[in-house]
């Protein structure tokens, strides 16, 4: 059941991207290799900018995230992902906060089976989740676009959570 | 056959359903990213390809008078295994590689190398073990089994037997662990999908489900009759139960009963920091070894083994705190290990070529933690459990270690390899797999 809701949300998020990219027309075009802190400048509601963010980031990460993807972020082995380099954390915003918000289970990543679990992490606020992903879209090697709150809140009121 | 389970592309999916693979490819492919490439699918990382050999292999420490070799590498991910009576050895692999998920080794020229390398078998999986002339291998759903002639050969690789067939798999706790008793039956774990039993797995504040429902099809042992084809759940008992994961187990020849290690729960602090520190969450509870009989009720998720306060204690989904006691109703193990070892292989050492005070007692393959974050992971090692009169009996130790290849390594969890499954050899020898690069050890004693 899982899988099919996970694979509903994939298709769901591409349709809310297509809208988003739609919808964009009429704002300037962004910078093509914004790097984090300039897109923590420019669109950013992240309180305090980008660096705050990040540190706030990095404090979810170790209490919500660490257990199971570890300090390094490497993951584990056959039962929990690497996040480093991952297309899921470097590519869409809204297939990646689905991913916390409702959790994932029985996707291969890479032609590998995960055999642990992740939870849903909807108790998080926007805030909390916006950071966690800024921190990691941007930490271990990683380099990606800030994830803000506000991005979080409309992803989540698209989001059937469970 | 061949062609079901083709190895050209990494992602094939063997044990998933064709609308999940539909599912991803097409979300893969629109968000423009890349599919499923890559090498066979062997140990950790991206694109490790086949792998050279690795002077580390050596590194492994045991006793003075042992000696541990390098039979093979580079196998695949390679669980347990089981040897014949002269010394060819058969082995599973979790997932296939080259199309093939057990490989058999045989010392074709009698001069000490397992130079001839045969692989058969179009499932993944874990169990191994040879019992009466036959070769038994599982799936994560399914038992099989292969004739052997007298030499150990599997007379028909491309037909074995259904024994057992319809086994839950949910993805967590896949393995379907296998031994045999000498009655002609099969023991066979089938794993809890589930840390504790929450509604939602593994989420903070979703509450327990009372009863667990998932105890009436998973989360123990079930025994089927090792010689009758296409038996279904129906066809077999629930021997024992309560038992959250178990991957190593053994038939003890001396006790005449089943001896089973289980795989304790994980994150008592992700989901009660109000219990629980980091500290605390790193150690308990225990992984723990039972004896097991008919109607055997280990508690799984009601309680837990705590080693340091050395009781059972009642899980705090059911309304426990750390401290209060957990049902007398439930078995006491016969022996506890630290937490989050992974116990995934158990032997009783029957031969003579080790010392005396080896037979009888166990071996256990610890493939090491990684629900010990933020705090050290630990194991990655082969213990050594004395027993006494068909019970544990003094403190267990460290027998065989640095599979990881360093204390760092230990540590931070980046292992080089990772003990699975354990195999005696018909010299009395012991064999040691990896199932993260796929090599094997052979210890031997020399007086
Ligand atoms: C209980 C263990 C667990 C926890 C805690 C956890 N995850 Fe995961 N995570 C997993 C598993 C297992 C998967 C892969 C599931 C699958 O393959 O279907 C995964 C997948 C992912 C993925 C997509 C796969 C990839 O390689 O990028 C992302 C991104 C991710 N997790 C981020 C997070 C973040 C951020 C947190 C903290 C808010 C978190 N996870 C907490 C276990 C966990």
């Amino acid at each position: 059941m899982k899988t099919y809701s996970m694979g509903i949300l994939f298709c769901g998020g591409l349709i809310i991207l297509a809208a988003m990219m739609m919808s964009q027309t009429t704002r300037p075009a962004a910078p093509a290799r914004a790097t984090p802190a300039r897109t923590a400048r420019t669109g950013s509601t992240a309180q305090g900018g980008f660096a705050a963010s990040m540190a706030r980031g990095k404090q979810v990460y170790l209490q919500q995230c660490l257990a199971c993807h570890q300090a390094d972020a490497l993951g584990v082995e056959n039962m929990n992902p690497s996040l480093v380099k991952s297309k899921y954390v470097l590519g869409d915003k809204t297939v990646l906060v689905r991913i916390v918000l409702t959790g994932m289970k029985g996707v291969e990543i890479d032609g590998d089976a995960y055999h642990n679990v992740m939870a849903p992490h909807s108790d998080l606020t926007d805030q909390q989740i916006a950071d966690v992903l800024t921190y990691v879209r941007n930490s271990f090697g990683n380099k990606a676009k800030a994830v803000t709150a506000a991005e979080v809140k409309a992803i989540r009121a698209k989001t059937k959570l469970n | 056959m061949r062609s079901l389970f083709s190895s050209g592309m990494k992602g094939s999916t063997v044990k998933t359903m064709p609308y999940r693979a539909l599912f991803i490819a097409l979300c893969l492919s629109v968000t423009g990213l890349l599919a499923c490439a890559g090498d066979g699918g062997n140990g950790p990382g991206k694109g490790g390809g086949p792998q050279k050999t690795d002077p580390a292999d050596s590194g492994i420490k045991v006793p003075s008078g042992f000696k541990a070799t390098v039979v093979a590498q580079s196998l695949g991910r390679t669980r347990h295994l089981a040897v014949t009576d002269n010394g060819m050895i058969y082995v599973k692999l979790e997932r296939l590689k080259d199309g093939k998920g057990i490989v058999r080794l045989k010392d074709s020229g009698h001069h000490g190398t397992m130079d001839d390398v045969m692989g058969f078998g179009h499932f993944g999986g874990t169990g191994m073990a040879i019992r009466d002339g036959y070769l038994y291998a599982s799936s994560d759903e399914e038992v099989f089994r292969y004739k052997l002639d007298a030499d150990g050969n599997v007379i028909s690789p491309e037909h074995p037997e259904k024994i057992v067939t319809g086994l839950l798999q949910r993805g967590e706790h896949e393995a379907k662990a296998i031994t045999l008793d000498y009655d002609g039956n099969l023991y066979v774990n089938i794993g809890a999908y589930s840390n504790a039993c929450q509604v939602q797995d593994r989420t903070k504040g979703s509450p327990a489900m009372n009863p667990c429902p998932i105890l009436d099809s998973a989360g123990g042992i079930w025994k089927f009759k090792a010689g009758q084809p296409n038996q279904t759940y129906k066809d077999g008992v629930r021997y024992a139960t309560g038992l959250r994961n178990v991957v190593g187990l053994d038939w003890n020849k001396s006790t005449n009963s089943l001896f089973v290690m289980q795989h304790g729960r994980d994150q008592l602090s992700d989901l009660f920091p109000q219990y629980f520190d980091t500290k605390q969450s790193a150690e308990l509870p225990a992984e723990c070894m039972y004896e097991l009989h008919m109607g055997s009720n280990c508690g799984w998720p009601y309680i837990y083994y705590d080693q340091i306060q050395h009781k059972k204690v009642l899980a705090p989904e059911y309304g426990g705190d750390g401290k209060k006691d957990g049902d007398a109703k439930f078995q006491d193990p016969v022996a506890a290990y630290p937490g989050h070892l992974a116990p995934n292989g158990l032997l009783f050492y029957t031969g003579t070529m080790f010392p005396e005070r080896y037979r009888n007692g166990a071996f256990i393959a610890f493939h090491g933690s990684w629900n010990r974050a933020p705090e050290p992971q630990k194991g990655y090692f082969v213990v050594f459990q004395p027993f006494k009169d068909g019970k544990p009996s003094g403190a267990w130790e460290v027998f065989a270690d640095n599979f990881s290849g360093s204390p760092e390594l230990t540590a931070s969890g980046r292992a080089r390899h990772r003990p699975c499954g354990l195999a005696q050899g018909p010299d009395g020898s012991l064999y040691v797999t990896d199932d993260s690069k796929g090599t094997i050890w052979k210890i031997t004693y020399n007086k």
